[in-house]
């Protein structure tokens, strides 16, 4: 295998043969000596005071071993979280509930069954009282959520980020301006992006064993940042973090459900210490709907004014975000992740204003975008319909107004942030100049002639991820809410065995990205070392050198960035090494198919166990040189990694029904450089699912109670194989210049660029009966309330 | 996740099945146990006594029974949909119902005695005139489809009655099922779904049954639009004017995926779909 | 209640009780960690395995239901080092991601291939429709399986995507 093509060539996953065997450890796969089962009592009111807990009955039930509630944890404070802007969670509901599904008592017994059993024995008395769910209402503070907080209004965001009283006075008047102009246009739409469950396929699950022998803790969780487990842990229970052993297996996806320290990481943890057993507990899967975290939540007007021609004057976006009840690890900066990308690819001056509010529902946080997702929506869809609306090809109204290439590298967005590279026009171009893309049209067309509602939907979109840079640990980057103070650094650790095998420990905390793959192409590339004989691992608190995780789309680019500079580290000393056994200078020597040898001469060449033994037998390696083959790196990257693309499909609308059917899905992306292909289109393919499934059929609703209507896969419809077409894919490379693979990332990018796309279809498909807007999801009925109220006129 | 406990009986004859279900404050029947099963995990069900008929003899086939088909207790979603002997209407109803592992457990005749306003099959064995045979304490006893399903989950059948046979009459003639998913197209329980038996021997409608599912809080008989279907000529214009009849003397409830007026628009499509295409085949 | 069934060609039995769920019956009597559970309302599909020759989602079967039938799980397919052909599929294929819905997922391909060995694109989407990926968008899922069909058949499966150069 050559250096050359290892980076950016496809490498079957490293990760597959265990899962397609049925052989890999997910956390509810962990079976402990003595190991105890919890089951929580949850509430079923939204708000409420708790008026009694009778477990009398339950503590007498076959197996049970404890009940606790909140005057046994109450000392412990509440749950710990990053951003702790809001209402704290307590650990266990504390004379109140604050929404449905709130734990309320924890039951540990022998079995899971049991467990539930006396759960389900334990009678709760509660004094209901009136909820607030409705955003406006909430932001009008007319009823309050906590009656101890000032406001339900957590926190506004605005853009211009940073911007002073003066400034954004003066940005407000120009805008006026522009809408006095009599050659402009004002469109304004006021749209929902709605509640969503993440719903990884894997409830989330807990093993904590407490050892007061070796006084070490260790927790078993799904979880995409375990180290902030640990920390949250150890801070918690008063154990170091040296003593916390976080161990994250094989995780079941994870979208930012698993993004989060939850109460129950903490719980079992601590019922572990308190009963000298091992504590499990496995969500189930209306748990994991009730009390996960939720994401998306807006409620927002986007309003775009331009010239009649596709010049855009401003942009503004003013709306609402549902924080839900309690704060958990980044609730209220995920519109913050909005904020960054506000204004999109686009050079206009934009405006945005977003009121973060607390509601008696489930906590909100990152869901597969987070922020982002939102964002974009509101900008691409208030972009098509004025497109519509001045009779122009969306597409050029957006080559129109992108931010040129030639700004690039480190353009600052109209919303003040530094982009690291990109450029739109390209991207675009090479979407609306291939054959796909006219064919669709064409098809359009055909689907119209024959009588069919048909449409197609454009977006375009830039993404900011890749997180990130120290310089944001002020901002809130950083785990030190769990007592762990350190920026988003990567982390990778090479270590050359003597055997001329590696092994690299890295930091992050993946759920499919096909990491093991990924970085052993990434080691390879720089050490010449087999792929076979790389072995990568992650998630073990204990091991690894340092940890943030996984989430933002941050991991090639950050711990890719640091595994590679780790492997440059350990191949400068092998090159020191080799060129000492080879007698030659170490700048000749060259690695490649597991050896190294001297340029020009491939004869003279040792292998990577020649190498390393020289390496463990320091006698004889040149004079002054340290033993050992390995070597650690942190890398903080300059800034976060700026993807963008365009997506582009194509639908068609039963006009009876409502029923809408997606017929065909274009994207074109641009993550800076590719290291693995397979992997890459793999996360588009996931990404778009979701995208569409937002779009299509997803919808966490409450009704005014604050009940959650949909607490299941039963009423909360994921997209199946029959709901999607096959994707066509291509791309663009536009490499970041901020860390040394040029790459930027793509876990999100997929989501971010699709749900508007599909919305902007079926609004072309309706557009001739003058709909103009339908929120999400489309299921049929809003489909057909739309057109049967268009016709109506 | 997991059901409250209970007492098993994996009864070998359904005589013994219904002698056990005698003996239990609260027992349930149970044989493929798609639609039991998660109810009690879910613990909204928890029966006493669980009596599994799965394993008594002779209930697992379709027959050709002279005047009837005869579908017995324990045919699975896929023989339904798989049979040629099965009218249209059920057989598509069957292969519309849930998903392959689904059809694979899950029996027609259960599907029917569970009575959910969004399953499929009800609807069509209302359409097709079907006659329930449910075997109790008494005895046999015949139960018309037309009488079978009472309210919201709840069928003719005592507690301690037990379903065994679906016998739908070979009247000739055509039928159709049509449905809008809850995904959209077939998917998942239905939104809204129709039934039609329709025998047009020439260029008149004799006779004509059609059936709603999903609209109100059990499967019913659409009787305006079979009246209004007898004697016309089956053309679009008499099938559209027919289906307009499609929720007389219903009770069109909202649910999470449709209003009262989306269902009752939805109900008349999915009427006027099934009726043309059971002219059509 | 004491239970006998075969797993993957071995005889085993239990202690249960009348609710053991099979997928638990499966999981925590027998081990066999592969099976799933990502739901309790049959929808997720994680939890497939092969019954008697036909699939089913073993979180809705009590292990009672199951004495005396032949079950088949995802440990079972492969013989010895050799992967069962959808396994092959969905390591060549990139047919998963994070695994937790693959072994169901594969148990569903397998029962499709056997009913239908050569399936269009469209019975391959209604076949795998009770099985749940939150990761792949299916796309990949579907050529892993066009991939087993044609193994199976003795045919050279169709090159992947990133094999055909545009």
């Amino acid at each position: 295998m050559s250096t050359t093509s290892v980076l950016g060539g496809v490498v079957k996953r490293r990760e597959d043969p265990a899962l397609i065997k049925g052989k890999a450890r997910y956390v509810d796969d962990v079976k402990l000596t003595g190991m105890l089962h919890a089951a929580f009592v949850r509430s079923p009111f939204a708000h409420a005071t708790i008026t009694s807990v009778d477990s009398a009955e339950a503590s007498g039930m076959p197996g049970v071993r404890a009940i606790y509630t909140s005057a046994d944890v109450r000392h412990l404070g509440p749950l710990v979280a990053q951003v702790a802007v809001g209402k704290a969670r307590p650990l266990l509901a504390d004379g109140m509930v604050n929404h449905v599904g709130e734990a309320v008592v924890l039951v540990i017994a022998e079995t899971r069954a049991q467990a539930q059993d006396a759960a389900d024995s334990i009678h709760v008395e509660y004094e209901s009282l009136s909820a607030v769910i409705d955003l406006k209402q909430a932001a009008s503070d007319a009823a309050k959520t906590h009656s101890d907080l000032d406001s339900n209004i957590l926190i506004t965001w605005t853009a211009p980020f940073g911007a002073d009283a003066d400034t954004m006075a003066a940005l407000v008047e120009k805008i006026a301006e522009a809408k006095a102009r009599e050659d402009t246009v004002t469109v304004s739409l006021e749209m929902v992006n709605q509640r969503l469950l993440p719903t990884a396929i894997e409830p989330r699950s807990v093993v904590a064993d407490w050892n007061d022998g070796y006084v070490e803790m260790t927790i078993f969780s799904s979880s995409q940042m375990i180290s902030a487990v640990a920390g949250a842990v150890g801070k918690t229970l008063g154990i170091p973090y040296n003593r916390v052993n976080g161990i994250a297996p094989e995780v079941g996806g994870g979208f930012g459900v698993k993004l989060n320290v939850y109460n129950d990481e903490i719980l079992m943890p601590w019922a572990s210490m308190q009963l000298g057993a091992p504590v499990k507990f496995t969500e189930t899967r209306r748990e994991a709907a009730t009390s996960s975290i939720q994401g998306r939540g807006w409620l927002a007007t986007a309003t775009i004014t331009g010239t009649r021609d596709g010049e855009v004057l401003a942009y503004e976006l003013d709306g609402i975000c549902d924080m839900g009840a309690y704060t958990q690890n980044f609730t209220v900066a995920i519109p913050f992740l909005g904020v960054f990308v506000a204004s999109g690819q686009y050079k206009f001056p934009t405006r945005l204003k977003l009121d973060c509010v607390t509601t008696n529902t489930m906590t909100t946080d990152a869901y597969r975008g987070a922020g982002r997702p939102e964002a974009i929506y509101y900008l691409e869809r208030i972009m098509d319909a004025y497109s519509r609306e001045i009779g122009m090809d969306p597409a050029a109204v957006r080559l129109k107004n992108f931010i040129p290439a030639e700004a690039f590298p480190s353009a600052v967005s109209p919303v003040g942030f530094a982009m690291d590279t990109g450029d739109y026009a390209t991207n675009l171009e090479a979407m609306i100049d291939s054959q796909v893309y006219r064919d669709l049209f064409v098809e359009r067309d055909e689907l119209r002639s024959q009588g069919h509602l048909a449409g197609v939907g454009l977006s375009t979109y830039v993404e900011v991820c890749g997180f990130g840079p120290s310089g944001l640990v002020d901002l809130g980057f950083s785990w030190a809410g769990y007592g762990l103070p350190s920026a988003f650094n990567g982390s990778g650790l090479v270590r050359v065995n003597p055997d001329g095998t590696a092994n690299v420990i890295i930091g992050t905390g993946p759920s499919g990205q096909g990491h093991k793959t990924t970085w052993s192409q990434i080691v390879s590339s720089q050490l010449g070392i087999e792929i076979d004989d790389i072995r990568v691992s992650y998630g073990d608190t204990k091991d690894a050198p340092m940890m943030v995780g996984t989430f933002g789309s941050r991991s090639a680019a950050v711990d890719g960035a640091a595994a590679f500079e780790a492997a440059q580290k350990v191949r400068d000393k092998a090159a020191k090494i080799a060129a000492h056994l080879l007698e030659a200078s170490d700048a000749d020597i060259r690695f490649e198919d597991g050896s190294a040898h001297v340029a020009g001469s491939p004869d003279k060449s040792v292998t990577w166990a020649a190498i390393s033994q020289a390496a463990y037998q320091p006698h004889t390696l040149p004079a002054g040189m340290e033993g050992g083959l390995e070597a650690h790196a942190i890398f903080s990257p300059a800034n976060a990694t700026w993807p963008f693309g365009t997506t582009v499909c194509l639908v068609t609308v039963d006009r009876d029904t409502g029923d809408v059917q997606l017929r065909r899905w274009l994207s074109m992306d641009d993550c800076g450089n590719v290291i693995n292909p397979m992997i890459v289109d793999g996360q588009i393919h996931g990404g778009v699912a979701q995208g569409i499934g937002q779009a299509l059929f997803e919808e966490a609703v409450y009704d005014s109670n604050g009940n959650l209507l949909t607490p299941g896969l039963v009423d909360y419809p994921l997209v199946t194989a029959v709901d999607v077409p096959l994707f066509e894919l291509n791309r663009t490379v536009t490499p970041s210049d901020i860390n040394p693979l040029g790459v930027k990332g793509i876990g999100e990018a997929g989501t971010i660029g699709s749900a508007q796309t599909v919305v902007n279809a079926v609004v072309d498909a309706l557009a001739e009966m003058g709909v103009k807007h339908i929120d999400m999801p489309l299921r049929p009925k809003r489909v057909w309330q739309a057109m049967n109220e268009a016709t109506k006129g | 996740m997991f059901p409250r406990n209970f007492e098993y009986i994996s009864a070998s004859s359904i005589d013994e099945a219904v002698r056990e279900l005698g003996n239990a404050e609260f027992a349930k029947v149970m044989s493929g146990g798609m639609s039991l099963i998660p109810m009690m995990k879910l613990r909204l069900l928890s029966p006493d006594l669980v009596v599994d008929i799965g394993r008594v003899g002779g209930l697992d086939q379709i027959k050709d029974d002279g005047d009837a088909v005869s579908i017995g207790a324990l045919v699975r979603h896929t023989q339904t949909a798989g049979s040629s002997m099965v009218p249209d209407a059920l057989r598509q109803a069957a292969a519309w119902t849930g998903d392959v592992q689904v059809r694979n457990r899950g029996t027609t005749a259960g599907a029917i005695a569970h009575a959910d306003i969004a399953a499929d099959q009800p609807s069509a064995v209302l359409a097709l005139g079907a006659t329930m045979v449910a075997h109790g304490p008494g005895g046999r006893r015949e139960i018309s489809a037309d009488d079978f399903f009472v309210d919201v989950m709840t069928s003719a059948l005592e507690p301690n009655e037990i379903l065994t046979e679906v016998r739908i009459p070979k009247s000739g003639g055509s039928s159709a099922y049509e449905k809008l998913g809850r995904r959209g197209g077939h998917t998942d329980y239905a939104v809204a779904g129709a039934s039609a038996w329709v025998d047009k021997p020439n260029g008149t409608i004799q006779a004509a049954r059609v059936a709603l599912t999903g609209v109100g809080t059990k499967a019913t008989l659409a009787r305006g639009v079979a009246e209004a279907l007898v004697g016309s000529d089956g053309s679009e214009a008499a099938v559209s004017a027919a289906a307009e009849r499609a929720i007389e003397g219903i009770t069109v409830l909202e649910d999470l995926y449709g209003s009262v007026e989306y269902k009752t628009h939805l109900a008349k499509v999915m009427v006027k779909r099934a009726v043309m295409k059971a002219l059509a085949s | 209640m004491q239970v006998s069934m075969t797993v993957n060609g071995r005889s085993v039995s239990g202690d249960v009780e009348p609710r053991t769920l099979l997928v638990h019956f499966i999981r925590e009597n027998l081990a066999l960690t592969g099976t799933h559970v990502g739901c309790e309302t049959s929808y997720c599909g994680a939890c497939t395995v092969i019954v008697d020759g036909s699939t089913a989602k073993s979180c809705t079967m009590l292990a009672v239901q199951a004495a005396g039938s032949e079950i088949r799980t995802v440990e079972g397919l492969a013989d010895g080092e050799t992967l069962h052909a959808v396994q092959e599929g969905f390591w060549e294929r990139h047919g998963l991601q994070c695994g937790f819905c693959t072994p169901g997922m594969i148990m569903s391909a397998v029962g499709l291939l056997e009913s239908n060995p050569n399936p269009t694109e469209t019975e391959i989407r209604h076949g795998i429709e009770g099985n749940l990926c939150r990761c792949t968008g299916y796309h990949n899922i579907v050529k892993a399986i066009e991939y087993a069909g044609a193994k199976l058949r003795g045919e050279t499966p169709a090159p992947a995507e990133w094999e055909v150069t545009v």
